[in-house]
């Protein structure tokens, strides 16, 4: 587009140290995955697939964390379909969590953008040109999918998980006024150094670790746009959610209301 | 400031602001009718509170979006993606 290709050559944003016109913009999707033998060939497929068709020079890195069903062999074979250029393998010995896998994935990113999902098919690639579309429309920092505004949703929820997660929702956003209206949500992109300087601040775990990104970058004055998306949970079978997790969350979230 | 600071902040001047008014510790008479009001009132703010929160709630529940397109493609699209991975040389 020639007013972005302009703005790019003329005006610098006070974030970005190097301009880099449209063209040179790489996006590297990481991909943690454990157990994930049947989906990830689908996702990586579906990946190409949304990347070849818009035209966005694209790395997917997979980082498998020694998954005992045969991940790491489907992944191997999946480099040599594609390609170790667009395929890149990091594994890691054992199961250590989403944080340290995403600081384990980037530090092995050669794009300039990194764009993190679930590898489970709940999110889908197609979602992810918009997020670049909307990343360069509002030079936003972040760009996080929404399942609670425009057209965004969930397929495969029964009544008892809407009401648990709206309503857990309502308190985040009266608690915590975040300025983005899914918190939860973990199918984003992000400036690569945006990345970097928010993992190393967040502390937390699971799905209150998403939420922490969000606020430490609006504490950092980083902006955040959104794309509403759908979310498919369990395209086969029911999606269910634990006392456990609930409690958890509850406890993230009162935290972070009183340490930020 | 932590978010909960800031709420102890405007709890504590609302407070004591309404503390002040119902007691009549500035030396400010007020009708009585407006003391019967404000004594009332933190009562009244807190249900309505809760009525708004669970209309919005509920509101919010029954506007979820459902995206059976999205599944459907996606099924179509697996089945798409299995034969064209097994052309390519996969073994699943």
């Amino acid at each position: 587009m020639a007013s972005g290709e302009a703005s790019g050559l003329y005006t610098r944003s006070p974030r970005e140290p190097e301009p880099r016109t449209p063209r040179q913009d790489k996006y590297s999707v990481l991909l943690p995955t454990y157990n994930e033998r049947e989906n990830l060939p689908l996702i990586v497929w579906l990946l190409v697939k949304s990347f070849s068709e818009s035209g966005f020079n694209y790395e997917i890195i997979i980082i498998d964390d020694g998954s005992p069903d045969g991940t790491r062999d489907v992944a191997e074979q999946l480099e040599k379909i594609y390609g170790s250029d667009k395929i890149l393998l990091r594994p890691r010995e054992q199961k250590l969590g989403l944080g340290t896998a995403y600081i384990h994935g980037v530090k092995h990113a050669t794009g300039n953008y990194v764009i993190i999902m679930d590898a489970d098919l709940s999110h889908h690639p197609k979602f992810i040109p918009e997020f670049i579309r909307k990343q360069k429309e509002g030079n936003f920092d972040i760009v996080s999918g929404t399942r609670y505004k425009g057209n965004g949703g969930v397929y495969g929820w029964d009544l008892k998980r809407k009401i648990i997660s709206r309503g857990a929702n309502f308190i985040t956003q009266i608690l915590l006024r975040p300025g983005a209206s899914d918190l939860t949500g973990s199918f984003r992109l992000y400036r690569k150094e945006v990345l970097q300087k928010l993992i190393e601040k967040c502390v937390s775990k699971g799905y209150v670790f998403q939420m922490e990104m969000i606020v430490r970058a609006r504490q950092l004055n980083y902006t955040v746009g959104e794309v509403p998306i759908s979310f498919v949970d369990r395209v086969y079978g029911e999606s269910k959610l634990g006392g456990n997790e609930i409690v958890s969350f509850l406890k993230g979230l009162l935290t972070l209301f009183a340490t930020t | 400031m932590t978010k909960l600071a800031q709420w102890l902040w405007g709890l504590a001047l609302l407070g004591s602001t309404w503390a002040a008014l119902t007691t009549g510790a500035l030396g400010l008479e007020l009708p009585l009718s407006c003391r019967e009001v404000l004594w009332s009132l933190p009562a009244y703010l807190l249900v309505s509170a809760g009525c708004y929160a669970l209309g919005t709630v509920g509101y919010r529940v029954a506007t979820f979006h459902d995206c059976e397109d999205a599944a459907r493609e996606l099924r179509s699209q697996i089945q798409e993606a299995r034969a064209d991975l097994a052309r390519r040389g996969m073994r699943f």
